[in-house]
């Protein structure tokens, strides 16, 4: 045991300067009058952007802090700036929302904030302590975020989230017990050294089980779902973009890099686990989207539907030789559903209308006449849900079906290309909707709303047309 | 020191983690939910605390600070959503929750 020195704090120094930032936040928020929130809404920006240009410069570098607590690699830094990159996304999908709703409160923005800096802990953590903190730090704030809108059922949305979200810690803490016990250490490293001496193995297969269940709840995969369409339906729209892309890339992340440090000692039980949910996933997301009316939740179901993609990733996680691929196929598809994702959102925001009108998928009737390039922009985001060129949804299925076969895991891949074109149903009935109905639809004009959908459509076009570049990116997130 | 085998505290706490689980399923009461909650949470600190003692290592003991100081954030968070709740529907019934179709 050594002291803590100024070097440990180089490895989580993104993270501490989103702390520091959101709680000085915290305080000159109070100095703002309301009606002005905008400027807390562009300080926390500043604060996210300043960050991310820190963020960049660590790209490369590679240390453990704090007695092996936290750990800056690759991995970390291509998480932290795909993080930091979906906060912004959320402030600027916020601000016009929350007051046209007439819920704009500065509190909003700073927990965003904390809820960013506990997704970033969640990607550097190198310890179950950490995990289980950072995991806290970013639910949380998001709980109280869900039930942000009171004249809605956000509440009810705040409260279903919290009760489930309380349930899949304690399924994370006993789980990280059983581990403790089984090798003596919380430490990944620990773990690892310990488990490939091959100490009580029960003990800790179902400890890793158990923390499977509760990042499961998490990152919503099948049969731990049901509340994800409650939820993203009665939270306020901006949180939604914002929880179904964060909250997914954290749990994700965790998963990824505690299975993949801590646990390839075990890796032939949970293979079969895994393999089995990630089917689960996709077919039950996918199948049960097909009967929604409500564009909120069957955007909900689609992205239940994405996670069991994204789950794709960790089966071949035992395999030495693919297993370098499989992750960076994961962070790519990963990226491209953020992308995706929070231009969907936008457009939805775009024609939401107060009381929670305008969400039906008949609402989106003759947008492409009024509206042909807010129709168009959903239209991309439409294909690269789906999968089809000129997105970067091809892209990223492609590099993960093929990681995925690499990995000895044919059956899946096929599962994984059959539910693509059962999704193509439901994605493509919205295209259909838009350019081959009558209607009067209209839409808020917000900048915020604007900037979003189209940088997110032209980023999702042009990068499908350079994905090496991307991908190569993703290849350097390794894990230490 | 001749004490309890550790495999004791394990089944214990089991049975314990499995009552709170059960609780959380079966209970429509959110504050009931909750404490089934907290005693999933307290089974998980008595496995801590055993296998601290046994293997002679601190941080099991350290994590169980962690989730104790975790679980009143939570407490705090959770009982106001839960009041707020109550406020507008006079009832905390979970079978009431019923405006979102799931």
């Amino acid at each position: 045991m050594t002291q803590p020195q100024f070097t440990d704090f180089y490895t989580i120094l993104p993270f501490t300067i989103l702390v520091v930032w959101a709680s000085l936040l915290l305080l000159a928020d109070l100095f703002i009058p309301r009606g002005r929130k905008g400027i807390t809404a562009f300080l926390a920006a500043f604060g996210l952007a300043g960050t991310m240009g820190y963020a960049i410069t660590q790209v490369g570098l590679s240390s453990i802090g704090f007695n092996g607590m936290v750990v800056l690699d690759g991995f970390s830094t291509f998480a932290n700036i795909l993080l930091l990159l979906s906060g912004l996304f959320g402030i600027a999908l916020a601000h016009g929302y929350t007051q046209r709703m007439g819920i704009e409160r500065g509190e909003y923005y700073t927990l965003l904030l904390f809820s960013v800096s506990g997704m970033m802990l969640m990607a550097q953590a190198a310890d179950l302590i950490i995990v289980f903190l950072a995991l806290e730090l970013l639910s949380i704030p998001l709980y109280v975020l869900a039930a942000f809108n009171r004249k809605t059922q956000s509440e009810e949305a705040g409260v279903k989230y919290f009760l489930l979200g309380a349930f899949a810690t304690g399924f994370v803490v006993y789980g990280t017990a059983l581990v403790y016990g089984a090798t003596g250490h919380t430490s990944l490293y620990g773990i690892f050294s310990a488990a490939s001496q091959g100490t009580s193995g029960l003990l800790l297969s179902i400890g890793a089980a158990l923390i499977l269940v509760g990042f499961g709840f998490k990152v919503a995969a099948v049969p731990f779902h049901m509340w994800t369409p409650d939820v993203y339906q009665g939270a306020p729209t901006s949180v939604t973009a914002f929880m179904s892309s964060g909250a997914k890339i954290a749990g994700f992340v965790a998963l990824l890099r505690v299975f993949a440090t801590a646990f390839p000692s075990i890796s032939v039980d949970m293979t079969g686990i895994l393999w089995i949910m990630s089917a689960l996933t996709m077919v039950v997301g996918n199948f049960v989207a097909i009967s929604q009316t409500n564009i909120k939740r069957m955007l909900a179901y689609s992205s239940i539907a994405h996670a069991g993609y994204i789950l794709m990733a960790f089966v071949p996680y035992g395999n030495r030789e693919v297993v370098s691929v499989s992750i960076a196929a994961g962070l790519f598809y990963l990226l491209s559903y953020v992308l995706t994702n929070f231009g969907a959102w936008a457009v939805v925001m775009t024609l939401e209308k107060a009381e929670s009108k305008g969400l039906e998928i008949s609402d989106y009737a003759g947008l492409a006449k009024k509206y042909p390039t807010l129709a168009a922009a959903m239209t991309v985001f439409m294909l690269s849900f789906i999968g089809l060129p000129p997105t970067l949804g091809i892209v990223g299925k492609f590099y993960l079906f093929r990681a995925v076969i690499a990995g000895g895991f044919t059956g899946l891949a096929i599962i994984g290309v059959l539910t693509s074109l059962v999704s193509a149903y439901y994605y493509l009935r919205i295209v259909v909707n838009m350019y081959f109905r009558e209607g009067d639809p209209t839409i808020e004009n917000e900048p915020g709303l604007a900037f979003t959908t189209a940088i997110t459509a032209v980023a999702t076009v042009v990068f499908s047309f350079v994905p090496q570049w991307l991908f190569l990116l993703a290849s350097t997130a390794l894990l230490r | 020191m001749n004490s309890v085998p550790v495999d004791y505290y394990v089944l214990l706490s089991a049975i314990l983690f499995t009552i709170g689980a059960m609780g959380v399923l079966i209970r429509r009461n959110p504050l009931i939910i909750f404490m089934s909650i907290e005693l999933m949470l307290n089974a998980a600190n008595l496995v801590f605390v055993a296998y601290a003692s046994v293997l002679k290592s601190f941080s099991g003991q350290i994590f169980v600070f962690f989730v104790i100081a975790v679980a009143a954030a939570e407490v705090a968070v959770g009982l106001a959503l839960i009041v707020q709740i109550f406020k507008a529907k006079k009832n905390i019934n979970i079978d009431e929750l019923n405006s979102l179709k799931g």
